[in-house]
């Protein structure tokens, strides 16, 4: 039996049909075509997944669709500020050589940006603790912290300007 | 990998849900946080005909203080609440100091206090907590509940007191003795890992300073939480020395477990990091409890 869902996804409201064993991270990639959002592991393991479920950092491929019904998401999709604009932390992270295949990207991103957030000044220990569920397999964490560190300085900077 | 197709409710109050437990019992299971059982159910270790969402439960979502000043809380309190709750912290500081070790904060945003009881991971933190700070459980069926302790609640490998119509709905925590220190520490390889070791501990001195009683229970050395009742008894009566704190470690990670080895860890290393962390823990809770840390 399907269940019909009411959501907001990145500011936009939407309502679908689900079956309720429909994993959250398919919701978003098959039925909404946000597939900024990646799959790794399905088991709650490597981060790809990684949205924001009203503000709050979570694995979207241990929740099931029908779980986010009245709830609001945000995924990858929504940091840009235009077509041609990046994040700051994108930025940062193509600037430090964050990413190699990109895959795990995402993920990093959605857990990071929220931790930024509540942390704007983290030592190195407080990132790789930070980043510690999710999962890259090119970089070795090396330049995903710089990144973060470099994102946190100018987001820092740019607070007190 | 997907799970198998199943049937979903999502009560809106505690006896609907109760009431559907009552009829469906062995083929339902709950999803609280969801965080243990949806991976399985990707795996297809599990394939249950029904499960029934508790997560619309706001009446399971609090955390209070009661008339008799034991900590109450409810089964749905997400972790990360749990982490971050001033009430917490100062009542139950062995909770606040070791939520933080319990994987990571994308899993802490969704997994529940109850969720984890309930599951019974032997690798989990919060089993290992509750049997420390000598919390009970309250288990509710249609029509009737009961308390249970958590020492008495947990029975094995992913295996509790509960029945397949009845839900752990919240749990007491008594308010701690006055110089009650208190220590957790765990090594995992990576922060969030599965524990190789973990351990709480917890130690009430009289008024001569010596130890009157002491509390330690291990997680990821046997199939539920285990008590090194031996090396508490040890400690009785003693000053918490260098010796006296190496005689009760010895004791504990010595014939008090009986940990099975696995691909990172052989036996014998997990009693030697049972070993260091028992001496780490005793030394730690003992200055908090000289220091008159303990405000509860």
């Amino acid at each position: 039996m399907n269940y019909k869902i009411s959501l907001t996804v990145n500011g936009r409201a939407y309502e679908r049909e689900v079956e309720p064993r429909l994993l959250l991270s398919d919701f978003l990639r098959h039925d909404l075509a946000l597939t900024g959002t990646h799959v790794g592991c399905e088991h709650g393991v490597c981060g790809a997944c990684t949205i924001l479920f009203d503000g709050e950092p979570v694995r979207s491929c241990i929740l099931l669709a029908v779980q986010a019904d009245g709830h609001a998401l945000t995924t990858v999709e929504a940091l840009a500020p235009s077509a041609g604009e990046l994040h700051p932390l994108q930025q940062a992270f193509w600037e430090c050589h964050g990413l190699q295949c990109g895959f795990c990207t995402p993920g990093f991103l959605m857990t990071l940006v929220p931790f930024l957030e509540e942390n704007p000044d983290p030592s190195e220990a407080e990132i790789r603790q930070a980043i510690s569920g999710n999962l890259c397999r090119c970089t070795g964490y090396q330049h995903i912290v710089d990144a973060v560190k470099l994102a946190a300085e100018r987001r820092r900077q740019a607070a007190v300007e | 990998m997907k799970p198998a197709p199943f049937e979903y409710q999502a009560p809106a109050s505690l006896e609907a849900a109760l009431d559907a437990l009552a009829r469906h019992g062995g083929d339902a299971k709950l999803l609280a946080g969801g965080q243990s059982l949806i991976p399985v159910m990707n795996f297809r270790l599990a394939e249950p005909a029904l499960l029934i969402d508790i997560n619309k439960l706001a009446e399971l979502d609090f955390i209070r203080r009661d008339e008799e000043g034991h900590l109450r809380i409810g089964a749905m309190v997400r972790q990360r609440r749990l982490e971050r709750d001033p009430l917490v912290a100062g009542m139950a500081p062995l909770l606040h100091e070791a939520v933080p070790f319990i994987a990571h904060p994308q899993i802490r945003n969704r997994g529940t206090f109850g969720g984890s009881l309930a599951h019974a991971d032997p690798a989990a933190e919060l089993p290992a907590l509750a049997v420390a700070l000598g919390a009970r459980f309250r288990l509710r069926r249609a029509g009737g509940d009961r308390w249970v302790a958590a020492e008495e609640f947990f029975a094995g490998l992913f295996a509790t007191a509960l029945e397949p119509d009845e839900m752990l709905v919240e749990a007491a925590i008594p308010p701690s003795p006055a110089r009650t220190g208190w220590a957790f520490l765990e090594v995992a390889r990576r922060h969030g890992d599965y524990a190789q070791v973990g351990v709480a501990a917890r130690v009430t001195l009289d008024d001569s300073g010596r130890c009157r009683e002491a509390r330690l229970v291990y997680l990821s050395v046997g199939d539920a939480p285990v008590i090194a009742r031996e090396a508490a008894r040890l400690l009785a009566g003693q000053e918490l020395s260098p010796e006296a704190i190496a005689a009760a470690a010895e004791k504990a990670a010595g014939d008090e477990m009986d940990p099975l080895g696995d691909i990172h860890a052989t036996p014998e290393f997990k009693r030697h990091l049972a070993r260091v962390l028992t001496r780490r823990v005793l030394q730690k809770a003992g200055e908090r409890a000289r220091s008159g840390a303990n405000l509860s």
